[in-house]
């Protein structure tokens, strides 16, 4: 067992992990932050992204004690007071979710799309959700939203 | 045709989903998110051999592994079913139905057949202690392929059965043959459409606590918590009294979830043997496995025409994979399509044959659309086939043999309520501007391009809904096609509404508020819909087949009605006029002709409530259910149109526009409607380019991750352009579903895109998917 | 999805990394984790213990020095593409970073990690060994830099010793009389190439007559086209160049495409890159 210590939406947290366990899996279930997803096991559905350190990580592809010192975002993290972030509304008023399940790691790496500077306009923000899958909505509202957020047309 | 007496606030608005709020949180309560104290973990061994002998299960070392609880052999748990995991669809008197118990015992039948579970504390834990499963296997001789597994000496999946044949299903009318004999041109093909994959993002999953006396609550990502409920009852002998099935947040089906699965059993009976809560959740390469497939046919099919484009008669054969076992509707799949092969055309002999077949595979089952994709495949690339063979426009072939008028009465029995795929083309080339593409296309062809472009068009119908309990029962298939809805109006004016259907992305909590809500005259934030859950939902057969607007949706209206009619008898009755003399508008009841007398719906709920000055007789408060069994079919239509451009040196294919326009009916909720469109779109094209759930021969399963079965992400597509056309549907809303058309109609726009732009050179077909080396090899052929 | 059980030590300098792996049986070292971690969650890999680099500072750098630019071995990706030094000076390897993966791999994976995992269908192998770059190793007897073309000894296999650790990658500055391109085909955006060609060439008096081409996914290591690099150095055309581009090569036939497709592959995009980088010069 390791100790770890690390912030997860502003709270510290100090863990005893096995080496082995994913940092997906620290967040859902040592932490109790659901909002994560787990969709594959191959790190090619990014319905796990997270931010650490403010960048999109795919947290099935970090182990909890890598994390140790980190700071990482959950999609739970992301409303301030109540109030959605602008991704999270854009998407909202986008309709860019039907079931859901991908859209807490879709938000979060449009989040960090957005606050790269990367997300310059459509073909950009399409090649920058490479790495997030979706079987719901084909991802045209999506593309739609993060446009919105990102205020680009 | 009768539209609502409603003023249509909400309804053909885009009102925003309720559902988001949770959603958008990271709140959504999907299984993996559900925790029971006490919970225990399931993992499963499962076969790696698509056919062996299991000699020997040896769980000793699983057993006193670090945190296991229990293990079982097949054996080990055969007296705990009572019945097999059922198939609902028996289509002929003399289909082979072989049983399927949660575990095999002496033979395991595909890659992934489970054979025993491992039970502990952790799921890290029993995932361990399953590596320690000691099974002995000889492994058996294993056919994967549709047409190889009905082959003289094929390996046989149920040796009993003496063959792979599991079925032969034939619809006929008219006279194919004749029509055949004589007419100017026949156009014969063989299309093969692969096995699909579903890939829902959320992998299945499911929680099982079992009381003291049988009483069992699941919570399951299902799509069909009704129909499980009902279903656990034959495999574990308990009442289905006893039995709650919950669908919580389900992250997508399309059809994988549609299904009564071996998991789901296996935990609730050792949920009943340990006394603990009992969990289990798939890893994407198991749910490759373990989860239905779509797809895998092989078609022979045949249009007969005149020489000026007039289509007389319309043959398909198809040879359809079953798998290894039949699940749920895994023999039904094909005759969801079998009576519009005809498509949208007008064509008088009409023959279908479906021939069911077991191979060493997983089984398939419903994947979006069900049979009509399959129809709509050979169908559209034919036509385009017989244009070429004819020398006629491909546009103006389909135009021609458009059914015109409706209601329509197809050769093949059933009739189509409404439709005008004239009206869908057209307004579709007007978005198009087919000219602009023509000429580029002339431009890239003169100059040799290395890129060239190309493109296809798909003109459908589908029948959806799953409907008319009679009939399901004629061609029989085990459930009804009905529908219900409860309208529960609270004392202080809010309403609660209770469906049988069972969203899983497709926003009925908003939809069916906006209908509710128009109904009744109230805001649509007052309308607060649930479902999902056995105990609140009595009543309900579930969601999948583009079924829940087109008939849970009438439900709702008729239980409107049935809330409606008793509110005005109260309010008559307060006011101390007729009923006649009501008019109902805007939630309220007022007097003819004495506006200032009247009263809202809420204080007759108020009033219900309360009870004190009611009609004699009168039950007290406004709830009503309505139950609705459609007459029909729903019956959706359209035109798609897809623009490819194709790299001939390297094969890489990439859409560069897709065009749909779609007549859904009444639109309930646009926004929604366009999302479906997207969504369902999107898994055609997968299908046109990308994706291919490919076997060896042996039926060892090749694309065994998310990085070799290739979903396609925001990368490799282009926004959509979609538009909508409207026929009224035959019912009080006017609606059809949707949530299937976008994947029906997609895959032959782009698959004729692809031969479109390779025309030139002498491509007329090409296998889907088209990958790039399967461009390549058409563009090498046809050279050489 | 669960890995194997391992024990997981953090290494607190370089030395304590290389004396780890010298001392611990199947010890593997874990920096970005994003070729390592996919495969022990598959259970394919099972390392007895993973020594995490991932916080060793002093290893995350791009520097020029004289002709050559300087990358520390745990400089992230996206560090790599985003290096205005790269960009101005050997444009190559930031363009073909910004091709690995997607943002959220190009966020964790390094360099170094990439080059030590030995994927021949990987995009900076092929890179390297077409620029002639060096690797710099750290064992227990001290550096050593071993030149690219001697690197890569075969599927997943490097020269780097069991108690060796990457630290550092050397890379040319190109010059304005050099040319470079990376094309990479995939099936989707975010999968490993297809095939990949990364081209380095140098034009003097006005034609193109040396080049440097390496193959991605065409053997069991990153390949040069021996054959089109000695037409071009005799006097070929492009075309003519790269229609031998396949020879020498052995290539896999998997779910993307067959053998005989990725040589057609191999040839079209050798010529395509030669095309681009000459263009670039």
């Amino acid at each position: 067992m390791r100790r770890v210590t690390l912030k997860a939406n502003g709270v510290r947290h100090e863990l005893e992990l096995e080496p082995r366990e994913l940092l997906v899996y620290v967040l859902r279930e040592r932490l109790g932050l659901t909002g994560t997803n787990v969709g594959c096991d191959t790190s090619s559905c990014g319905a796990c992204t997270v931010l650490v350190n403010d960048e999109a990580v795919k947290s099935c592809t970090m182990l909890g004690v890598q994390a140790d010192g980190m700071e990482i975002t959950t999609i739970e993290g992301l409303a301030t007071n109540g109030q959605l972030h602008p991704v999270q509304q854009a998407f909202h008023d986008h309709h860019a979710l039907q079931c859901g399940y991908c859209t807490p790691g879709m938000v979060l790496a449009a989040v960090s799309l957005i606050s790269s500077g990367e997300a310059t306009d459509e073909a950009a923000i399409r090649e920058g959700l490479e790495g997030n899958l979706c079987r719901c909505t084909g991802y045209h509202n999506i593309v739609k939203a993060v446009a919105a957020a990102a205020g680009v047309s | 045709m009768t539209s609502t007496e409603t003023t249509g606030t909400f309804v053909g608005t885009s009102v925003k989903r309720k559902e988001d709020a949770s959603l958008l949180r990271g709140r959504g309560t999907y299984v993996e998110n559900l925790n029971l104290p006490g919970t225990v973990f399931m993992a499963i061994v499962r076969s790696p051999y698509p056919a062996a002998r299991i000699t020997s299960v040896n769980l000793d070392a699983a057993r006193v592994a670090k945190g296991v609880v229990a293990a079982f052999s097949g054996a080990d748990l055969a007296e705990d079913w009572k019945g097999s995991l059922p198939c609902a669809w028996a289509v002929t008197e003399d289909i082979k139905m072989p049983p399927h118990y949660p575990l095999a015992v002496d033979e395991a039948r595909y890659q992934g057949d489970g054979v025993a579970v491992v039970i502990a504390d952790s799921r890290v834990l029993a995932k361990d202690a399953a590596e320690l499963v000691e099974v002995e296997y000889v492994q058996l001789a294993s056919i994967a392929g549709v047409e190889e597994a009905l082959e003289e000496g094929a390996p046989l999946v149920h040796a009993d059965l003496g063959t792979n044949e599991c079925y032969v299903w034939k619809l006929d009318s008219g006279d194919v043959q004749a029509a055949i004999d004589a007419a100017d041109v026949v156009v014969t093909r063989r299309y093969v459409q692969p096995r699909l994959i579903p890939n829902a993002i959320e992998p299945r999953g499911v929680l099982a606590q079992a009381g003291p006396t049988d009483e069992l609550t699941l919570w399951s990502a299902t799509q069909i918590p009704h129909v499980l409920r009902f279903a656990l009852q034959l495999v574990l002998g308990i009442p289905e009294s006893k039995i709650r099935v919950i669908a919580p947040d389900v992250g997508g089906g399309f059809g994988s979830k549609l299904d009564v699965y071996a998991e789901e059993a296996l935990a609730a009976a050792l949920a009943k043997r340990l006394g603990v809560p009992v969990k289990w959740t798939e890893e994407r390469t198991e749910n490759y496995q373990a989860t239905t497939h779509g797809r895998d046919v092989v078609h022979e099919f045949t249009f007969a025409a005149t020489r000026d484009g007039t289509i007389t008669a319309v043959k398909s054969e198809a040879k359809c994979a079953m798998g290894a076992y039949l699940q749920l509707v895994t023999p039904g799949v094909p005759l969801l399509g079998a009576w519009i092969y005809s498509g949208p055309y007008e064509i008088p002999n009409y023959s279908v044959t479906f021939t069911g077949v077991f191979t060493h595979t997983t089984p398939t089952d419903a994947y979006r659309g069900a049979g009509r994709p399959e129809a709509t495949y050979v169908i559209e690339r034919a036509m385009d086939a017989l244009a070429r063979e004819l020398d006629m426009d491909p546009l103006e072939l389909r135009h021609k043999n458009f059914i015109k008028e409706f209601p329509h009465t197809m050769a093949s029995g059933l009739t189509i309520d409404s439709g005008d795929y004239k009206a869908s083309l057209d307004r579709l080339l007007e978005i198009l501007e087919l000219d602009g593409i023509r000429a580029d296309q002339a431009d890239r062809r003169s100059r040799g391009d290395a890129k060239q472009i190309g493109v296809g068009f798909s003109t459908y119908n589908e029948m959806c809904g799953l409907a008319p309990s009679r009939i399901l029962g004629a061609i029989r298939y085990a459930a009804g096609g009905w529908d219900s809805a409860t309208i529960r109006f609270q004392p202080l004016g809010s309403v609660q509404v209770v469906t049988g259907t069972s969203p899983h992305g497709q926003s009925h909590e908003t939809t069916f508020a906006q209908v509710v809500a128009d109904q009744l005259g109230v805001d649509v934030d007052e309308v607060e819909v649930l479902h999902g859950d056995t105990a609140v939902s009595q009543l309900g057969m579930d969601t999948y087949g583009s079924r829940s607007l087109a008939v849970g949706g009438i439900a709702l209206y008729h239980a409107s009605q049935k809330v409606i009619s008793k509110a005005r008898r109260i309010v008559a009755h307060q006011l101390e006029v007729s009923e006649d003399d009501l008019e109902f508008a805007d939630g309220s009841f007022s007097v003819k002709g004495s506006p200032d007398r009247s009263m809202t719906i809420k204080e007759s709920a108020f009033a219900a409530f309360s009870a004190h000055n009611l009609p004699d007789g009168m039950e007290p408060g406004l709830e009503e259910t309505a139950t609705y069994d459609p007459a029909n079919f729903s019956w959706p239509g359209g035109a798609h149109a897809a623009v490819v451009e194709v790299d001939t040196e390297t094969g890489d294919t990439r859409l560069i526009r897709y065009v749909a326009v779609d007549d859904v009916g009444n639109p309930v909720n646009p926004q929604i409607i366009d999302g479906q469109v997207h969504g369902g779109v999107t898994q055609g094209i997968a299908a046109a380019l990308y994706e291919e759930g490919a076997y060896d021969e042996e039926g060892n399963l090749l694309t065994t991750t998310m990085t070799t079965y290739l979903v396609p992400s925001a990368a490799e597509l282009p926004s959509y352009e979609t538009d909508r056309t409207e026929t009224a549907a035959d019912n009080p809303l006017g609606v059809k579903g949707v949530g299937e058309t976008g994947t029906i109609a997609a895959a032959p726009a782009v698959i004729n895109a692809v031969v479109d732009a390779l025309s030139h050179l002498g491509v007329t077909d090409i296998q889907m998917p088209a990958t790039p080396e399967r461009v390549w090899r058409a563009i090498e052929e046809v050279r050489s | 999805m669960i890995p194997a059980a391992f024990a997981y030590e953090v290494a607190e300098s370089v030395d304590h990394a290389i004396g780890l792996l010298g001392e611990r049986d199947e010890a593997k070292l874990l920096a970005g984790g994003h070729s390592l971690l996919p495969a022990m969650k598959l259970r394919l890999a099972r390392p007895a213990c993973l020594i995490d680099v991932g916080r060793l500072a002093g290893l995350s750098y791009v520097q020029e020095e004289g002709n050559s630019i300087a990358i520390g071995a745990m400089t992230r990706h996206k560090d790599v593409a985003d290096s205005s030094a790269l960009q101005e000076h050997c444009p190559i390897v930031p363009y073909t970073a910004g091709q690995v993966g997607d943002p959220q791999v190009r966020h964790r994976g390094t360099i170094g990690g990439s080059l030590a995992h030995g994927d021949p269908a990987s995009d900076l192998p092929a890179v390297i060994l077409a620029l002639g770059g060096e690797l710099v190793a750290r064992g227990p007897a001290g550096d050593r830099a071993i030149p690219a073309r001697d690197f890569f000894t075969g599927v997943f296999q490097t020269a780097l010793a069991q108690d060796e650790m990457l630290v550092e990658i050397r890379v040319p500055k190109l010059g304005p009389e050099r040319g470079w391109s990376y094309k990479k085909m995939s099936r989707r955006a975010q999968d490993w190439a297809t095939v990949a060609v990364a081209a380095v060439v140098e034009r003097t008096n006005g034609s193109i007559d040396r080049a440097s081409i390496v193959l991605a996914n065409m053997g069991g290591t990153p390949l040069h086209a021996a054959a089109s690099q000695k037409a071009i150095a005799d006097g070929a055309s492009i075309a003519d160049a790269a229609a031998v581009a396949s020879e020498g090569t052995d290539p896999p036939s998997d779910h993307a495409a067959s053998a005989d497709f990725r040589l057609h592959l191999a040839r079209v995009l050798t010529r395509r890159a030669l095309e681009e980088a000459a263009a670039r010069t």
